[in-house]
């Protein structure tokens, strides 16, 4: 698999009102492939949602370099180019949506990059059938629900046909229907349309789906392995503030009250077998 | 309590009116006015009527919404009737003391009332059938010449977009920031106007400061989004002159036409 984005040895700090310099990225390595569905974990001011600045260029690194499908994000010529292949969603709905009318906004993008009106109309199509809102295309974006919103920004995205994208805490304003619609999506477009997908988020149960988990703290990274080898470390997630998912949670005060219980269960179905089996031995 | 204000004057609905280029319904808007301008003979102002209650029958809006439109500009039709009715000279009718009523200047305090009253008719008409967004839309393309000229049609069509956008979503926030205010005991509907208008501030500044935070993530989103202002954008929905718009134009002109010919071939007897 070719590397998608790379960040080798990023330092990055923001200037504070005291002209004093706010290190938030210390000397991150971190390197992507497509067709990746990564996690980035850590909790609020560990510099996960800086990082993803970089990728698409609205932040370019102090220290160390930053490439985005080959492209040095440096190079200012080509920020468009990188913008249309990692494309960005973020928090809140509200403020990404553009246009009156959903269709419109799906076409936002294209319309930015002077695509032919008749392919842009073919994009914005398949876009919206891809997050399943095709037959939401007329309406307002008020009249929508929060999950049906970040699933219209996240078609603004891909009608941009890029190759990578980054969710900046995607799920944080939605209720836990929203966050279900969103993620469900977002793990469709990965495993059928191969885009690669970075998320950002602080909810373990979504990290826990992805391929690969990386979590941060205080500007560098602590972990970058698979959810099953991360959340195995419940103790350090623990003393960086960070909470593990509620199986695996369960089986590790469960062994430390001393049962014998394997320490890597992620899934329901894993921590319901492994307690059934040691019940049964128990009988 | 908010949420009933609605935006602009739209009625939805799907008569050929409706369906007109916004373009079209924008330059015959405007043409109309000319019209009712020229028309000096009371024959051209009755095809300005006619024309009204003709278009007003096919887009199947409701009369009463003429009235409605007429309301605001009351005082201004009284105020140019008085002034014309006393101090235009000519023929008195009626002169007592330092007042003296004219035939001149009653017909032309009838003329002007009628004028006003079919252009304000005529212009709502256009907002009535056109929904805010296709209007902006409309104006943008018809000041796209304009461009060669340093104005910022793309920019100022673009602001008129994100703020249609953002009025429920404001108006949301607004909803939300008074029931917090009232539920910390801001009290919004007792005092005088002093007192309201000073009840006001606690929900505009946080009102305010959401604003300014809602543009700045927009304009990252946009930004993420390659939008780099009008230069090399393509539009998706592109305007088409259908044959609709063609007979409309026709028609507009006609009536132009034949109000010109009614100047010219019958005695000028209205003041213009």
């Amino acid at each position: 698999m070719p590397e998608i984005l790379s960040a080798k040895g990023v330092t990055f700090g923001y200037l504070k009102e005291d002209n004093e310099l706010n290190i938030v990225l210390k000397n991150i390595s971190l390197s992507i492939q497509e067709g990746e569905l990564v996690a980035i974990l850590g909790h609020n001011g560990s510099g996960k949602s800086t990082i993803a600045k970089h990728f698409n260029a609205i932040l370019v690194p102090q220290e160390g370099k930053v490439t985005a499908c080959g492209i040095d994000t440096k190079n200012e010529e080509e920020i468009y180019r990188i913008r249309q292949q990692v494309g960005m969603v973020f928090q809140n709905p509200d403020n990404q949506i553009v246009a009156t009318i959903v269709e419109e906004d799906v076409a936002f993008g294209p319309e930015n990059l002077g695509i032919a009106p008749a392919e842009i109309r073919r994009r914005v199509d398949e876009a919206l059938k891809d997050v399943g809102m095709y037959e939401y295309k007329d309406h307002a974006p008020h009249q929508l629900s929060g999950g049906q919103k970040q699933r219209i920004a996240i078609a603004g995205i891909i009608a941009m046909r890029p190759r990578c994208i980054i969710l900046d805490e995607p799920t944080a304003m939605l209720d836990p229907k929203g966050r279900r619609e969103v993620l469900t999506t977002i793990r469709k477009l990965n495993k059928e349309h191969n885009i690669t997908v970075v998320l950002i988020t602080h909810y373990m149960e979504e990290a826990a789906q992805c391929d690969r988990v990386v979590v941060m703290n205080d500007g560098e990274l602590l972990f970058d392995s698979t959810p099953r080898d991360v959340f195995s470390h419940v103790q350090i997630l623990k003393e960086v503030g960070l909470d593990v998912p509620q199986t695996t949670e369960l089986c590790h005060e469960l062994r430390r009250a001393g049962i014998n219980l394997p320490d890597d269960i992620l899934t329901e179905e894993e921590c319901v077998e492994a307690l059934t089996s040691l019940l049964e031995g128990v009988r | 309590m908010l949420r009933d204000i609605t935006i602009g004057q739209y009625f939805p609905g799907s008569s050929a009116i409706h369906k007109l280029d916004p373009r079209m319904k924008i330059v015959l808007t405007l043409a109309y006015i000319v019209m009712l301008f020229i028309a000096s003979n009371p024959i051209g102002l009755l095809i300005g009527i006619l024309f009204l209650v003709f278009t007003y029958g096919i887009s199947k809006i409701p009369p009463r919404m003429i009235l409605k439109s007429l309301k605001p500009v009351v005082p201004i039709i009284i105020f140019t009737s008085v002034l014309n009715m006393f101090f235009i000279d000519g023929t008195p009718l009626v002169a007592f003391w330092i007042i003296k009523i004219t035939l001149e200047g009653v017909t032309t305090a009838v003329v002007m009332s009628i004028r006003i009253i079919c252009l304000i008719a005529g212009t709502s008409l256009l907002t009535y059938t056109t929904s805010p967004i296709s209007l902006t839309d409309g104006i943008e393309r018809l000041c796209n010449p304009l461009k060669r000229f340093k104005l910022p049609v793309h920019e100022l069509a673009m602001m008129m977009t994100i703020a249609l956008r953002f009025i429920p979503t404001l108006i949301e926030e607004t909803d939300k920031i008074m029931s917090a205010q009232k539920a910390r005991g801001a009290d919004l509907e007792t005092g005088g106007l002093m007192q309201r208008a000073r009840a006001l501030i606690p929900i505009l500044i946080p009102l305010f400061v959401s604003a300014f935070r809602r543009a700045d993530e927009l304009a990252l989103a946009m930004e993420c989004r390659c939008y780099r202002g009008g230069e090399g954008r393509s539009r998706m929905k592109q305007l088409k002159i259908h044959s609709r718009d063609i007979f409309s134009g026709i028609f507009v002109a006609i009536c132009i036409v034949g109000v010109i010919l009614i100047n010219v071939y019958a005695p000028v007897i209205l003041p213009m």
